[in-house]
């Protein structure tokens, strides 16, 4: 697959430079189901996937119904000297709202709330037109590269392996009790995850590109 | 490796005289100073990400020292304040007995940020210098401080949780610590200093090293 001879017409348009190690290669369509991998450094080129971009909206639709109901029902209840304490993802998320740590509520905020609904919204946002035959909608680059780029950040599944560590602190201290919340949200990091599985970012950014001529 | 005997053969858009697309694949005629495709600003190597890489690194350095020395948890039993640290937090959980926990606890913030740091530091001098490690493996070892970092947030999330759900007044409460937030920043700091490292840089020095030899 790679480009054998410099002599090769190089013309730009029909090459891909591998992202990670900059490995040059022509550009050829894969076929649905394949996965295209750099010779040299491994990483996935291209996994084009049946009706990717549906799934990708579907799951990203549901996470969002799913953040929902974590935020808004019981996270966990915690039952000590007959009191009850209830904490939501809210109460969780303000925990350090007094004194020096107030900074780090916003960080919370981003990393477990807000920073997953913009990466699901925006995927939507881009996706949404194109899989229903539109051509793509304004700004789709913009909101496809900010997905991308806030990924490492939005993070939800370290969120709950937290939650699972808090537990066993905890547990000698009071009784504890699982609310609906915490299965929501168990259930949006999966989904999430799914989600990841299906995109393959130089796939999407050929259809995307495709589309937009058109 | 089945690829080591194809590895030199594969010739890259900068020795081609083009410029490749980080996000996106695309190549472009030098001289284009953003992709069509996507948008994102071009450059055949990013020069100046060494210097961020180190700048990131050092910040994150800097504050992962107060996140040890100052308290992370204030626990409150019966009128009885506790302070603990990130390790004392690992030692009350093996006293627990709760060795399992107490593993991820300890892995997650000690083992995975200070060896973040020796990886880090490593893979950006191995750009500027010779090493023996395999560009293969450095690029594997540069994946794995990419996926891992984001690990080590959790025990500032413990600390959020734990603060937000054992809140019984006299009986039993527990407060974060100023050491959560230089901890969350130490993580942020290193995960920037981990994305801003151009990846390619990697394979133009082990290019460089086979022609030297």
């Amino acid at each position: 697959m790679s480009v054998e001879s410099p002599a090769d017409a190089l013309d730009p348009s029909k090459l891909i430079a591998c992202p990670a190690c900059d490995a040059l290669y022509t550009d050829r369509d894969v076929a649905t189901g394949e996965t295209a991998r750099c010779a040299r450094c491994h990483a996935v080129l291209e996994a084009p996937r049946r009706t990717a971009m549906t799934r990708i909206i579907m799951l990203a639709l549901s996470a969002l119904i799913l953040m929902v109901a974590a935020i808004f029902f019981p996270f966990l209840e915690l039952e000590a000297a007959g009191r009850i304490h209830r904490a939501s993802l809210l109460d969780t998320v303000q925990a350090f709202s007094s004194g020096l740590t107030a900074p780090l509520t916003f960080a919370m905020a981003g990393l477990i709330v807000i920073l997953p609904v913009i990466r699901f919204c925006a995927l939507i946002y881009v996706l949404g037109p194109m899989a229903f035959g539109h051509a793509p909608a304004r700004h789709a680059e913009f909101f496809f590269r900010l997905a991308d780029h806030l990924r490492p950040w939005a993070m939800a599944e370290v969120f709950i392996v937290g939650v699972a560590v808090a537990l066993v602190k905890v547990a000698g201290l009071a009784h504890i009790f699982i609310g609906p919340a915490f299965w929501a949200f168990v259930a949006l990091v999966i989904v999430t995850v799914l989600k990841d599985n299906f995109m393959s970012r130089l796939t999407l950014w050929k259809t995307l590109e495709r589309r937009r001529a058109s | 490796m089945e690829d080591a005997g194809t590895a030199p053969r594969i010739l890259t858009a900068k020795e081609a005289g083009l410029v490749g697309c980080t996000e996106c694949g695309r190549v472009h005629a030098p001289g284009v100073a953003r992709c069509t495709r996507c948008g994102t600003r071009l450059s055949s190597r990013d020069t100046a990400s060494l210097q961020r890489v180190w700048a990131w690194l050092f910040a994150g350095l800097v504050v992962y020292v107060p996140a040890n020395l100052y308290p992370m948890l204030r626990t409150t039993l019966l009128g009885k304040t506790t302070d603990s640290t990130i390790f004392g937090g690992v030692v009350d959980l093996v006293h627990h007995g709760s060795y399992g926990v107490a593993a991820i606890v300890f892995v997650a913030s000690i083992v995975i940020p200070v060896s973040k740091f020796i990886a880090i530091g490593y893979l950006a001098l191995s750009v500027q210098r010779r090493v023996q490690m395999s560009a293969h493996k450095r690029h594997l070892l540069f994946e794995v401080v990419e996926f891992i970092g984001r690990w080590s947030m959790i025990d500032v999330f413990v600390v959020a949780i734990l603060s937000s759900l054992v809140q019984l007044d006299f009986a039993a409460s527990i407060n974060p610590g100023i050491a959560a937030v230089s901890f969350a920043l130490s993580v942020a700091f290193t995960m920037i200093s981990a994305l801003s490292f151009d990846s390619r840089l990697i394979w133009d020095a082990d290019v460089g090293v086979n022609e030297n030899e």
